[in-house]
């Protein structure tokens, strides 16, 4: 198995995630996207999911971005994994949409990852990560 | 002008140093080609067929001299000295090495200037009206709402890795000097019977191999909408354009596919969603960024008359100079198509001149017109004679503006990898067939465009002339198309028939203006007497 990246405070989940169609049959808790699929079909079970992996077969895909999006908006909590063609260059877009930890195909460097998510002191969208945008540090945010 | 506070700068700043370490990394070989290249392209950095070309974004065209100067300075120092200004209101270096591209874009940064988004399949540089600020028939001046979207659209992280590249443009008036509805999003500045302004959205047009007029999704987002209602039309396409296919993955092809109203409905209801999440900045950053486009000091008592007693003045008078907004002023446009010249170069001095000119004569602003010229958007008219005599005397004073010697012609086989054909030969020949000033004013507005491939950099499809260069089993071939328009008449252009070869395309140019001048009615111009008369006519004189 692929080494896990992770951002977050708990330990990835180790359960293999199922596709949408046997999640939406079963009572998994670890559920996969790939691309193409409407990640607005787990909105009504978001409670009981602990890891939703989002397919990037190439990374020039950028569905996953909005995939993920949706579930964050959704205040989905648990963990949200991209598994694939997972670059470094493409992490922080990836954190800022919501993921938290990386399944990549070729190994990532911590220190490496710590770099690329600290280069930008500024961003100009409010997205799910809750960095303050600066139009609204510009106006007392 | 919009002036970066320190966080615009430190946002630049900081893709400086991400882009040296992506061009260390790829140097060293710790990532590939096709790993560097989305990154390379998302800088604006092109592999073309003899070097790199760097595309530098002009944010909705509008510069002052300081930056125009450290244009003229990037041509003489990493290229060879000149530079093209492009039909996104943008200038690109044909001769760049890899190596130096993150020194020169920390040359760059210290002019608030970057390359950021210029290619990729990403959100590209909004472009505008080369005449915000200036023309007296706008509601407003679109660049505030075009530089919020400027921010709003700077390194985006959910719409980094859309389908395929997407094109915004935004104007403020009835008149359509921008191509607006031939972009991804064509937003129009209106207001409401309230009196409030508002962004009229445009979504699906395009050019490229299946050129396309943006349908009306939206005829009023509100001020306080616009980010959202631009991240749900956006969402829709990224979720939903198709990847499976580059040629149809334009969000023109998706609008075309689902139809107007059920991508409008898609929109609509994401929008929804999005509206409840807070991403729309305040009002009052809106009105922070309107600050720095205020108009500049003019003196109210300029006086409006004009001494037209030098012939040759009077021609570049009537031809390059337009009507300001305000009284004693003028708008300037500097044509950068000399007859025999190649559309939209410009060398290192030139670009020097017209920046020295701009802040002696234009309160130190420039702009880039989608059809690659160069305007100084606000100049007093007793400081014309003077300043046409200067750009006189650096050739830039082609009194040809909207004429058909003032062509767009994409870079071709020149440069281009992408390319079929040369595009620059054939633009030199038509404009020295018509090198007479008084036989190109008899045929009067006449938009000709080129380009030398199908994906329409040159926008033959919006020419009221348009030619498109292919490759016909191994030789360059030119096909004519009649009545396209970029403006407010938008319309596609048709193909008359079988293509030319490089002197014959000229040719038919010339039978083409000749059947113009033959059958046009009172004051038509040449498209609206193709549209009168229809293609029969023409195709006659072209093919018997």
């Amino acid at each position: 198995m692929t080494d896990i990246f992770s951002l977050r405070d708990d330990s990835p989940v180790t359960e293999t995630p199922v596709s949408i169609e046997e999640f939406l049959g079963g009572n998994a808790t670890a559920v996969r996207i790939e691309v193409g699929e409407d990640a607005r079909q787990l909105l009504p079970y978001l409670d009981r999911i602990a890891l939703v992996e989002i397919s990037f077969p190439a990374f020039t895909d950028g569905r996953g971005y909005s995939a993920a999006r949706v579930l964050r908006e959704a205040d989905y909590t648990g963990e949200l994994r991209a598994q694939g063609d997972v670059l470094l260059d493409q992490i922080r877009y990836m954190h800022r949409c919501g993921f938290d930890s990386f399944a990549p195909e070729k190994p990532l460097e911590a220190d490496q990852v710590d770099a690329v998510l600290k280069r930008f002191d500024a961003v100009y969208q409010s997205t799910v990560d809750g960095q303050n945008p600066v139009w609204a540090l510009r106006h007392g945010g | 002008m919009y002036k970066y506070d320190q966080y615009d700068q430190s946002i630049v700043d900081a893709r400086v140093a991400e882009f040296r370490d992506q061009v260390e990394r790829r140097l060293a070989g710790e990532i590939t080609e096709d790993q560097f290249k989305p990154l390379r392209l998302q800088n604006g950095l092109y592999l073309q067929l003899h070097a790199y070309m760097l595309r530098v974004a002009i944010p909705y065209g509008t510069l002052n001299s300081k930056q125009m100067k450290m244009l003229a300075h990037i041509a003489r120092k990493y290229d060879r000295d000149y530079g093209h200004f492009t039909t996104r209101q943008n200038i690109q270096y044909n001769w760049i090495q890899l190596d130096q591209t993150p020194d020169l874009l920390e040359e760059l940064a210290s002019v608030e200037m970057h390359a950021i988004q210029t290619s990729g399949n990403c959100i590209r540089n909004i472009s505008s009206d080369q005449y915000a600020g200036a023309a007296a028939d706008e509601v407003t001046d679109p660049r505030p709402w075009a530089e919020l979207l400027r921010q709003w659209s700077t390194f985006h992280p959910e719409f980094a890795h859309l389908p395929r590249k997407f094109k915004f443009a935004v104007i403020a008036s009835e008149e359509d000097r921008a191509a607006m509805r031939l972009h991804d999003i064509g937003i129009q500045l209106v207001r409401n019977d309230a009196g409030e302004l508002g962004a009229r959205f445009f979504v699906g047009g395009g050019m490229g191999r299946t050129p396309m007029i943006g349908p009306m999704v939206r005829d009023f987002v509100p001020a306080d909408d616009l980010i959202s209602y631009a991240e749900a039309c956006l969402r829709v396409y990224n979720r939903y354009g198709r990847r499976d296919n580059k040629y149809k993955a334009r969000i023109k092809i998706l609008v075309h596919e689902l139809g107007k109203d059920e991508y409008t409905r898609q929109v609509e209801e994401e929008f929804k969603h999005i509206k409840t999440l807070n991403l729309d900045p305040p009002k009052a950053e809106l009105e922070r960024i309107t600050t720095f486009f205020q108009d500049p000091d003019y003196d109210l008592s300029a006086s409006d008359d004009l001494d037209l007693s030098d012939p040759d003045f009077a021609i570049w008078v009537d031809q390059n100079v337009k009507t300001h907004k305000q009284s004693g002023y003028a708008i300037a446009n500097i044509s950068l198509k000399p007859i025999g010249g190649i559309p939209g170069d410009a060398t290192s001095v030139q670009i020097d001149v017209m920046a020295d000119l701009a802040k002696e004569y234009s309160f130190d602003e420039l702009r880039v017109t989608h059809a690659q010229n160069i305007v100084l958007p606000h100049v007093k008219k007793s400081d014309l004679y003077t300043l046409w005599q200067k750009l006189d005397e650096a050739e830039l004073a082609t009194p040809n503006l909207d004429l058909i010697s003032d062509m767009i012609a994409c870079p071709g086989l020149d440069y281009c990898s992408l390319a079929n054909a040369r595009s620059i030969p054939v633009a030199q020949k038509i404009a020295t067939r018509f090198a007479d000033v008084g036989k190109q004013k008899e045929l009067g507005e006449l938009k000709l465009k080129i380009s030398g491939c199908i994906n329409a950099c040159g926008h033959h499809h919006a020419g009221h002339i348009g030619i498109l260069g292919v490759d016909r089993k191994g030789v360059e071939n030119y096909q004519l198309s009649l009545g396209g328009s970029g403006a407010e008449d938008v319309s596609l252009a048709k193909i008359t028939g079988p293509g030319f070869d490089e002197d014959g395309i000229v040719d038919a140019v010339e039978k083409a203006t000749n059947v113009y001048l033959e059958q046009r009615e009172g004051d038509e111009r040449f498209v609206d007497t193709y549209r009168r008369v229809g293609m029969a006519p023409f195709k006659e004189a072209l093919y018997d």
